[in-house]
């Protein structure tokens, strides 16, 4: 029973670790730029193909190609699609990534069919330890350390680098922040790269976790973590974060939870209670200071 | 914005000129149809079933400027009620042995089928507005996904009543190019009367200034709540004739891809107007049916020469992007038609946009 409840637990942690750092990349973004990057699922997807490409030759080549790919496709897009638009609205940026998002797709789609691919990307991490006597996968004690040092590291990078201080500026007031000499075009891009690496993050876990890299991937994780950082509050980080990781976490517990004949509907209950906690709080669990439109 | 023409008598008239001159260009396009040949004459048919989608589509989002990727949720639903309502005893035996037994019994007539699939659609565009219409407009839309989640999950999984993943079958075949036309008819003249009645008046004003429009007393919720009612409505009935034009459903259908194609011919055409909305939806009707058929192969001389596939889809979504980068008001320019331009309008000074706390 013990045992169990433990395992569950591990699952919920990494699994809501997981969507959590999902979330974070793309609330960096929506903090300097109020854009919801749909095209964070193609940054996902895209450092996938860099892991397919070069996994087999070696494991630290592929991660930091998968880094690379991430990051220049993030700076990439920033700077062709996002940065002429910078002074559009919030909608005209989010019909712009849903665009970008499914260009990127279809393109890849175009090029490289769209069957999913066998990576066998990080084997040994499939096997079980015993941990205290009870059997736990070594892929998410990973998941959450991985997640944990990541989380802890952007905390560290906003809190305590002039950087940080700068997009944390930036995030409230962007044009009192340029007015105060912030460079817009050096935050923006910052984000984009962090977001890059939170991305192939993702794809590294992902990846290793079910083993397929294919055109559509990372575009569910994506709309969970979107619908978590509503919940967390759009625009604070910690409430992206926290969303993230609770929507995540509810994905597994209500797997578990839920009798077999209903399991299937869990994306049901799940936004059934999102819809609950906005009923109750729609400016969201932890609501951004500065979001609310001032006149 | 509207261009409301100052003179008293002709004013009337001129104001309708938007809606009389659109009714016109559908019935011109089924009149076309009527006389092309019967391939072309399907396309065309299922052009204008788009058209009551992206004009489904319209009267939430070019009105209250909210995106929604809730609406081919919406087509699904209407799509599954209409086909269980109107399917012949018989084949649901065959398809859905585990029908409850009043839906298995029914075989209404289609119209009653049609109603009821656009009812079903709003009553549920009713309850998920309900907690959603309270968030700030990109909550909200990233909330709308949330719909069509749900919905292919549902419609995907509840294998007594949908056949879960397999395809429904064997419904009545009953939309050709003049029930198309009217529902066309329909959606158009719903929308633009929706558009100039008190209620879009104030949600178009809200779409350019919430915080203005809070202020002079509109209530936001309210109004945005009644455009997501009745375009639930309108693309459930997209839904139904898409159902009833192809004969079967089948849930895949109605996910990402339409959704995408929805959203492209809206934005494509222009979110701000009606005309917008009809003219994105036949040009990329058009234009689409142009690449699959570059798709397929273009015979030059003797040998063919085909694109890869997927190559529409990209198409679509760079051409969406660069309307959005290079013309962000679409083909209409966020404007309707009139019978002749009048003055330009005025360009009130805009306040700058700096997407942060304007």
């Amino acid at each position: 029973m013990i045992e169990r409840v433990l395992q569950t637990l591990v699952d919920v942690v990494s699994v809501g670790g997981l969507y959590a750092l999902t979330a974070l990349g793309i609330g960096l973004i929506f903090g300097v730029m109020r854009l919801i990057n749909f095209a964070h699922a193609q940054l996902i997807m895209m450092a996938g193909y860099a892991i397919l490409v070069l996994f087999s030759q070696s494991v630290p080549l592929a991660i930091a190609a998968a880094a690379v790919v991430a990051i220049l496709l993030a700076l990439g897009t920033e700077r062709v699609v996002f940065r002429p638009l910078r002074d559009a609205d919030p909608a005209t940026l989010l019909i712009a990534s849903f665009a970008l998002s499914f260009f990127i797709e279809k393109t890849m789609i175009m090029l490289v069919g769209s069957r999913p691919k066998g990576v066998d990307f990080l084997p040994e991490l499939a096997r079980q330890i015993e941990v205290a006597g009870v059997r736990l996968q070594l892929l998410q004690i990973v998941t959450i350390a991985v997640s944990g040092a990541l989380l802890i590291a952007t905390t560290w990078f906003l809190r305590s680098t002039k950087l940080g201080l700068e997009m944390r500026a930036a995030a409230e007031n962007f044009r009192m922040a340029q007015v105060l000499g912030v460079r817009a075009n050096r935050v923006i891009a910052v984000a984009f790269a962090m977001s890059g690496i939170l991305a192939a993050a993702v794809a590294c876990l992902f990846v290793a976790q079910t083993g397929l890299v294919q055109p559509r991937m990372g575009l569910q994780l994506v709309v969970i973590a979107f619908v978590g950082s509503v919940i967390g509050g759009l625009g604070s980080l910690p409430g992206a974060a926290l969303g993230g990781f609770l929507v995540g976490a509810a994905t597994i517990l209500l797997q578990t939870l839920l009798p077999a004949e209903l399991r299937v509907f869990r994306e049901v209950f799940l936004f059934v209670a999102v819809a609950l906690v906005l009923l109750l709080r729609p400016q969201g669990l932890i609501p951004a200071p500065g979001l609310k439109a001032r006149v | 914005m509207m261009a409301v023409p100052k003179g008293r008598d002709e004013g009337r008239v001129a104001r309708l000129a938007p809606l009389l001159m659109l009714v016109a260009v559908v019935l011109l396009v089924a009149g076309a149809a009527e006389l092309a040949p019967a391939v072309v004459q399907r396309r065309i048919t299922q052009g204008l079933i788009n058209l009551v989608a992206v004009v489904g589509l319209y009267v939430f989002v070019g009105n209250s400027g909210v995106l929604s990727f809730g609406n081919v949720a919406f087509m699904g639903i209407g799509a599954y009620v209409s086909a269980l309502l109107t399917m012949a005893p018989a084949a649901k035996g065959v398809f859905l042995p585990d029908l409850p037994p009043f839906l298995a019994a029914a075989e209404l007539p289609v119209a009653a089928g049609a109603f009821a699939g656009g009812a079903a659609a709003a009553l549920v565009g009713a309850v998920a507005g309900f907690p959603l219409m309270r968030l700030s407009g990109i909550s909200a839309s990233i909330a709308t996904f949330a719909i069509l989640v749900v919905s292919y999950v549902v419609l995907g999984n509840w294998t007594s009543v949908t056949g879960g993943q397999n395809s429904l079958m064997g419904l009545p075949i009953y939309v050709g190019i003049w029930t198309a036309t009217v529902w066309a008819v329909v959606a158009i003249v719903i929308a633009f009367f929706h558009q100039e009645s008190r209620s879009g008046l104030l949600l178009r004003a809200s779409r350019e200034d919430e915080v203005a429009a809070a202020a002079s007393g509109v209530n936001v919720v309210w109004n945005r709540f009644l455009a997501f009612v009745i375009s639930a409505f309108l693309s459930g009935i997209a839904g139904v004739l898409l159902a009833h034009f192809l004969g079967t459903v089948r849930v895949e259908t109605f996910y990402l891809d339409l959704t995408f194609l929805i959203i492209a011919m809206l934005v494509i055409g222009g979110t701000g107007s009606l005309t917008g909305a009809v003219s994105g939806a036949l040009v990329i009707t058009a234009l689409t049916e142009l690449l699959r058929q570059i798709e397929v192969g273009v015979p030059i001389g003797t040998t063919v020469i085909a694109a890869p596939a997927g190559l529409g889809d990209a198409v679509l979504a760079l051409l969406m992007l660069a309307i959005i980068l290079f013309r962000p008001k679409g083909i209409s320019g966020g404007r309707e038609l009139a019978w002749a331009r009048g003055p330009k309008e005025l360009k009130l000074s805009q306040p700058a946009a700096d997407g942060h706390n304007s």
